[in-house]
């Protein structure tokens, strides 16, 4: 047994369920991963990343020394061209098959040169054109106060609303529908209240690899505590094996199936009169627009059959408590806001919703997606979801920024994808990335590809060399979880605690410190003294965000030190809310939204006869950065396409044999999983994998609200392949559960 | 509602439905227990907790045990000292228990001889390294249940691991003693966090006692697998 | 190793599937039935068809000692190895047995054609040395001499009430008559009849002695619409072979006390939980519950259901018999809660042994005033007693509660060969040993307890002046701890312990300390195991320690 020097506890830097991570260390190296057994979020659980899957900190090839390419640092022109390199040049020797020039070799550097290029870079090409060529992206993985500084960042030093973080590719159609119906977008209650519910549906959403410790708390509800689980979702999830009712519908029918449901239970009277009284509106017109909406018609668009569209909407409207739990195969298609709306509808015709135990909960993806967002890391919103348009809000932040009147942009902003596609003479220009992955994320990745290469100048501040850094010309190596201090906002609206456990490996630095750094630089160049950019602690930073925004205003570090709170916290002395809308929405009055079925922009074809669908795996995380770096990776070491064995049988694919996927964008070469997991003409492939990376293959197209991409159906072809074909064929993943 | 009782010769007045457990606790009693967790549903296993009740023949473990009104409880008597010291000699000649801090306190606390029980058969098994996350050493298992519980049904519902054998020669294990990944096992280590005996460990804490350093540790899960360079 | 094909097993598990988890044993044995063993895709489908996780049902098949999973033969001859067959050379048998086939105890041969192993009791002690031969699905007993035989009965004593059909083979319905009792119970309320049943002052017949109207009032009174009854015919106690008897000989007995304790408590289903051991009984019971379908009086109101056990003793115990019906290890579960109410998929149960419920017609054909006639005031009814070991004529016999151990000697022809009593093991292996101080001594409850020994299950286990006593307690060691389940600790490691210091007691080379060391471990698995198995499993050592110090002594001989 080892005994540990220190034991710190902290948050996991994972999922959005904010598991309470307790790490032992011994002599700068944490050997072993508990969870207090008492904590509110996981009582003790965690998953396989959480327990095991934090090493990547001490992969060798995680980079801890600030890179430039060799014509920054020489100071020649930039050569022709941008190709991704991941490995980085030591002693000066040129790094073999570089593509391009040995002027673009990663060559290390020190942080007053890597800072420099970089402010001076950035200050030249916003002096030249202005705030429009100047674009960021946030990080859901970074902490709040990370996020509010590089918002605050671009806002105050190059007065764009360029800004967003990968929320636009998860939940960007939930979080609209939400605003627009009820007027905030988190969960409404938090996922423990699974405990009081009576009925849940659980929809386009894999709970049990995507929050395994909110999938825990569901299956106890179920058999614990003898809750009745409707599960709506194309795939044949683990949950499934828990539920009374499975509905298995094709994906990006959602709207149809939703609006049978809100069809039956005001045909059947379930509704719950006396709630629509008096917290909506919008009810006469959203019932004629359910006329259509039959069970029979929903099962002919969905497959899902009608008896169990009336089965579901009978058991969610009679429940006592029942609440609603959802995922991406809401949000991310080209109707998602709609697809959200139609769950909105549904709990406000039955009143499921500001109790304990009821609820609309978007289950956010990542660890601190909910509260990047919360700090303004999006195009339109200040933080606190305060509007950039709004006179009212941007004077105040001018006030607190020290920005003369009128100083920051009422302009919107461009979202992640736009970003890109507005990667051109032109238009954007400069591209800061801090964390996140646009080359495995984004949708079209060929496409992402061109975009990518037409900047000007990109940097990446990261803990490793990913698909996207590769591409950057300076490299900021900056601290994980690990290794620096702040707060994170779980899918519950928890604020919890991250603390340093060790000090930054070699001379990486934590993120907040490297963008205060950069700002102060920044102002030096541009010759403005706007803002305060020398913090000494991050408190400090969520002091000031607080100061504006009032969810966070009663949240210190001290009250948060042993658990967090749930925002809204408006006062020192304010417990925190786990439920919402107790007593009305934001809004005022929930409204009714008519929504349409729309189809999937891309139907299958005698070329393109299945339905491509995507998603994670228990053990991965995105685009891979952390996990591909990570013995977790050991377990589960490749891409794999799930195909129906009827589907496999008519193709001749078995088990296990590598097959192409191509669409209409792309082409992949995986192995294939045969298995009743899947539908009939329905695929689904990971998306974590750049051997085989899905988003070669799904479509760019966008919600027209929400601006999020429809990864969740594509029309793909697959056939059989040879085992050469595969990028590593010696990867294999061999596991009982899969 | 509230109960009376009467513990080592004190009356006391407690909340009804509450253990005897709960209350030598709340008295500040040292009762001691092994398979106990609070986070695992109590099955009265290892016995260590066992209290003498006036009026029951055998010995109650108090972990189980409703405190019932009018109960008479001795936490120390001598039948319950020569019970749980028997039980810990008993452990002590069957498995490694250089891991379990609190059995090495228990056992001092209750005196035992560590060679009561000479040519005792003992529960010996190969490490079963067959994953890179945890590692097994059923040497050191005393059957505590609490990795097959949070397995199944109180945290995961993955039902990875079960037992072999009956009596004596029972072990945990896996569908015919297929590896780890070979089975349902989603590696979350909640086995290793509720072990007490260090049976179940994380393999780079195993590692480091091996006396690997942690920089060879951490090189180390990146060459396991080939991968072409890109 | 050849291939499984799984196509045969598909319908013979087909009707299990409906049960799910509750149907792991019927699958598992229909699954031995067709491989002779369990290999490891004929579980991982049963499994799966059952929705059972492979883990736990690996753990089941582990659990048990009648299921293989390693090659084993469809042709088993099993040599029973414990106490009362031991005495009449059950070794030498299988030993013979062994070298004719050139195989070593426990082993197959390399073709798969022959598996010989000890066994532990067979509940053939009157029949020792006994022989369980299954072969091709077929069981057959006998002697080991002759293993191809099924002997008769052999039925004795002055009161032939509980045993009146019995001795004969197998009573028909056509024989048995009417079931006149069920008939007059269902013409009277139900509580009516728990309180004959009570006022009958019948105690459990299965070793505990507890009153049996208590309990079906317990049952009835428990809410819950499904309830069940159970008949405990896990017949497990070394030298116990009555249930065995009255289930081949006179079947209706059992069922028609059971449609009435079904009548008392609401119970829409019943079960018999017959232990593997006694598979032969299986056909001939299913055909007597027929028999009782066809005449109404097993219908849609009540009907009952045989359970296989696959070889484990703890199961005898009521609650581990639950676990096992559902699916499981036969682990005890921690009481309370009880089974009255939460007896199996825990719903109010009631569970019976089979002499018990055979007591039942007779109280209610009889009235208790008259069934009280029998016996003493506070032990009334006839009462069985197995008598097996050195006696003349071994057998069951049916007596009235009260008769001395010196009578129930006598009506056995003494002990055999003319030779002189040592010792009598009262109430099987956890029983307890009595001497010739107690040859006067009451057979019954009361009487039996004023003199420190168990009536137990009615096991009486003559030894002579020539056997060697230490022989007797290294058998019953090794008896608990190969039954032992090691769910608690004093039992999974005391009866392992038990039985290390028996072995170097019965070699005469016991170590300094070895008597308080046996002691301490009884008396801590008699103090603080979980179940009556580990409770009473160091019993009958810590009584013949008390008759018998010497044998326990460094110097002892």
């Amino acid at each position: 047994m080892i005994k540990p020097d220190r034991i710190v506890t902290t948050t996991c830097p994972y999922c959005g369920v904010g598991c309470n991570l307790k790490l032992h260390i011994k002599d700068d190296f944490i050997f072993k991963v508990t969870s207090p057994f008492d904590s509110p979020v996981n009582q003790g659980n965690l998953c396989v990343k959480g327990r095991f899957g934090y090493d990547f900190i001490y992969h060798p090839k995680r980079v801890t020394t600030p890179l430039a390419r060799r014509y920054l640092l020489e100071g020649k022109p930039k050569p022709e061209g941008r190709e991704q390199v991941f490995a980085v040049s030591t002693d000066g020797a040129p790094i073999p098959n570089s593509q391009i020039s040995n002027l673009w070799d990663w060559v290390e550097t020190d942080w007053e040169t890597a800072l420099n290029i970089t402010a001076d870079t950035l200050a030249r090409i916003y002096k030249r054109d202005g705030s429009d060529a100047m674009a960021v992206y946030c990080c859901a993985k970074a902490t709040n106060e990370d996020n509010y500084l590089l918002q605050k960042m671009w806002r105050a030093l190059f007065r764009t609303n360029n800004v967003d973080h990968c929320t636009r590719l998860c939940h960007a159609g939930s979080v609209v529908a939400l605003l627009q119906a009820l007027g905030t977008s988190a969960m409404s209650n938090t996922a423990s209240q699974v405990a009081l519910n009576d009925v849940f549906i659980v929809t386009g959403s894999n709970t049990g690899e995507n929050h395994p410790i909110i999938a825990l708390q569901m299956k106890e509800a179920v058999r614990q505590n003898g809750a009745k689980l409707i599960v709506i979702d194309p795939r044949r999830i683990d949950l499934v094996d828990f539920a009374e009712l499975w509905l298995p519908l094709k994906p990006g029918t959602n709207v149809p199936v939703f609006s049978a449901m809100a069809h039956v239970i005001v045909k059947e009277n379930l509704i719950n009169p006396d709630f629509i009284a008096n917290r909506t509106e919008g009810f006469n017109e959203f019932i004629e627009s359910l006329e259509k909406f039959t069970p029979e018609f929903a099962e002919e668009i969905s497959g899902a059959p009608a008896e169990d569209i009336r089965k579901a909407a009978r058991m969610y409207a009679k429940a006592n408590n029942a609440a609603i739990y959802w995922g991406m195969g809401i949000s991310q298609l080209s109707h998602g806001t709609a697809s959200a709306l139609g769950l909105v509808n549904l709990a406000l015709l039955t009143g499921h919703i500001g109790r304990d135990g009821t609820g609309l909960n978007p289950l956010r993806g990542q660890n601190n997606v909910q509260g990047a967002s919360d700090m303004g890391a999006m195009p339109f919103f200040y933080p606190g979801y305060q509007r950039v348009d709004n006179e009212e809000h941007a004077a105040k932040w001018e006030k607190l920024w020290n920005i003369e009147p009128n100083g920051l942009p009422r302009k919107l902003g461009l979202t992640t994808t736009e970003i890109l596609s507005h990667a051109h003479e032109g238009g954007v220009r400069a591209l800061f990335i801090m964390g996140e992955n646009p080359m495995m994320s984004e949708p079209n990745l060929n496409e992402t590809r061109k975009h990518m290469q037409e900047l000007e100048f990109l940097v990446s501040q990261d803990i490793f060399i990913n698909e996207s850094g590769a591409f950057a010309d300076v490299f900021l190596p900056a601290t994980p979880f690990a290794e620096k201090d702040g707060t994170f906002s779980n899918t519950d609206r928890r604020v919890q605690r991250v603390r340093t456990a060790q000090p930054p490996r070699g001379d990486s630095r934590p993120d907040w410190k490297i963008l205060c750094d950069l700002a102060l630089r920044l102002e030096s160049r541009l010759g403005v003294a706007t803002s305060h950019w020398a913090y000494s602690h991050p408190e400090e930073i969520l002091r000031e965000a607080a100061t504006l925004s009032k969810d966070y205003a009663g949240i210190t570090y001290e009250r948060i030190d042993k658990v967090g709170l749930i925002y809204p916290v408006p006062t020192l002395d304010h417990p925190g809310t786990p439920t919402l809308f107790k007593e009305s929405f934001p809004r005022g009055k929930g409204k009714f939204i008519s929504v349409d079925y729309v189809p999937v922009k891309e139907p299958v074809d005698d070329e393109y006869p299945f339905i491509l669908t995507t998603g994670r795996v228990l053990e991965h995380w995105h685009g891979g950065t952390m996990t591909r770096n990570s013995v977790v990776d050991e377990v589960y070491p490749e891409a794999r396409v799930e195909i129906h064995p009827a589907d496999a049988e008519m193709h001749g694919i078995a088990n296990n044999m590598p097959v192409h996927v191509t669409s209409r964008r792309g082409e992949i070469v995986l192995r294939a999983t045969v298995t009743e997991k899947t539908t009939v003409g329905v695929v689904f492939i990971p998306w974590h994998f750049h051997e085989a990376a899905a988003n070669l293959l799904t479509n760019d197209a966008l919600d027209p609200q929400a601006l999020i991409p429809e990864f969740k159906a594509c029309a793909v072809q697959v056939f059989p392949a040879r085992e050469g074909e595969l990028a590593n064929p010696e990867n294999v993943l061999a596991r009982g559960r899969y | 509602m509230a109960i009376t009782l009467v513990m080592d010769g004190k009356e006391l007045t407690v909340e009804d439905g509450k253990t005897l457990l709960d209350v030598a606790r709340e008295m500040g009693k040292d009762v001691p227990t092994i398979c106990y967790h609070d986070a695992t549903t109590a099955n009265g296993l290892c016995r260590m907790c066992v209290v003498e009740v006036e009026g029951q023949r055998a010995l109650q473990p108090a972990c189980v045990v409703q405190a019932g009104a009018g109960m008479k409880v001795h936490t120390r008597s001598e039948k319950v000292i020569r019970a749980r010291k028997t039980i810990l000699e008993m452990l002590d000649s069957t498995m490694d228990l250089s891991e379990a801090d609190e059995i090495q306190t228990m056992m001092k606390d209750y005196n035992t001889d560590a060679n009561r029980f000479p040519d005792a058969e003992r529960r010996e098994s190969e490490i079963k390294d067959d994953n890179p996350m945890y590692i097994r050493d059923y040497s050191k298992c005393l059957l505590c249940w609490r990795c097959v519980q949070v397995c199944a049904e109180d945290a995961q519902y993955t039902y990875a691991i079960n037992f072999e054998g009956r009596g004596f020669e029972t072990q945990i294990g896996t569908f015919f003693d297929k590896t780890i990944p070979e089975t349902t096992c989603v590696l979350c280590g909640q086995c290793v966090a509720v072990c007490p005996t260090g049976a179940l460990k994380p393999r780079r804490e195993y590692l480091l006692q091996q006396g690997m350093s942690p920089q060879e540790i951490s090189v180390l899960n990146t060459g396991r697998k080939k991968r072409k360079a890109r | 190793m050849a291939d499984h094909n799984l196509t045969p097993l598909k319908p013979a598990i087909e009707s299990y599937i409906p049960m799910g988890r509750s149907g792991l044993l019927p699958a598992l044995h229909a699954a031995q039935k067709i491989y002779g063993w369990i290999p490891e895709p004929v579980a991982a489908e049963i499994a799966r068809s059952l929705r059972v996780p492979l883990a736990d049902a690996h753990g089941v098949i582990e659990f048990y000692s009648l299921f293989y999973n390693e090659p084993t033969s469809r042709h088993v001859i099993r040599v029973c190895a414990d106490v009362a067959c031991a005495l009449k050379g059950a070794d030498r048998a299988l030993n013979q047995l062994c070298s004719q086939h050139g195989l070593r105890p426990g082993q197959t041969t390399g073709d798969l054609s022959l598996t010989i192993e000890p066994s532990p009791c067979l509940g053939l002690c009157e029949h020792a040395p006994a022989v369980w031969t299954m072969d091709n699905g077929q069981s057959t007993i006998g002697d080991g001499t002759k293993a191809d035989t099924q002997p008769a009965s052999m039925v004795y004593g002055p009161i032939r009430m509980l045993t009146a059909n019995c001795g004969n083979g197998t009573t028909s319905l056509e024989k048995y008559g009417e079931y006149d009792a069920l008939k007059k119970a269902l013409a009277m309320k139900p509580e009516d009849v728990v309180a004959e049943v009570k006022a009958s002052g019948l105690v459990g017949r299965g070793g505990a002695a507890f009153p049996t109207g208590v309990k079906w009032e317990g049952a009835a009174k428990a809410a819950g619409g499904e309830k069940y009854v159970i008949c405990n015919a896990d017949e497990s106690e070394p030298g116990t072979f009555k249930d065995r008897i009255l289930l081949l000989d006179d079947p209706h007995r059992t069922i028609e006390g059971m449609c009435i304790a079904a009548h008392a408590i609401g119970a829409t289903k019943g079960y018999i939980y017959i232990r593997g051991e006694y598979l032969y009984i299986v056909p001939v019971f299913e055909d007597a519950l027929n028999e009782a379908r066809s005449a109404g009086y097993l219908n849609e109101q009540f009907d009952i259901e045989i359970r296989v056990g696959a070889g484990a003793y703890i199961c005898g115990e009521e609650t581990a018999l639950f676990e096992s019906i559902e699916g499981k290890r036969g682990f005890p579960r921690i009481k309370p809660p009880f089974p009255t109410t939460h007896g199996v998929f825990g719903k109010p149960t009631v569970i019976n042994n089979v002499e018990s419920l055979c007591n039942i017609p007779l109280i209610i054909g009889l009235g208790s005033a008259e069934y009280r006639k029998i016996g003493t005031e506070k032990s009334p009814g006839p009462k069985l007693f197995c008598v097996s070991g050195d006696v003349t004529k071994p057998g069951l016999y049916e007596v009235p509660f009260g008769v001395t151990l010196r009578e129930l000697l006598e009506m056995a022809g003494g002990v055999a060969n003319d030779k002189k009593l040592k010792s009598v093991l009262f109430g099987g292996a956890a029983g307890a040993f009595a001497a010739s101080e107690h040859l006067d001594a009451k057979m019954t409850f009361e009487d039996l307890r004023a003199a420190g020994l168990p009536l137990g299950s009615g096991v009486v286990m003559v030894f002579d002046e020539t056997r060697d006593m230490r022989q007797v307690l290294q058998s019953l060691g090794h008896f608990f701890a190969h039954e032992s389940c090691g769910k608690c600790y004093p039992c999974q490691m005391g009866a392992q312990r038990q039985m290390e210091i028996l072995d170097r007691v019965a070699t005469g080379k016991p170590l300094e300390g070895d008597l308080i060391r046996l002691q301490d471990v009884g008396w801590t698995m008699t103090d603080a195991s979980l179940c009556g198995l580990g409770q009473t499993a160091a019993s009958a050592v810590l009584s013949a320690m008390k008759l018998w110090p010497e044998l326990f002594a460094e110097s002892g001989k």
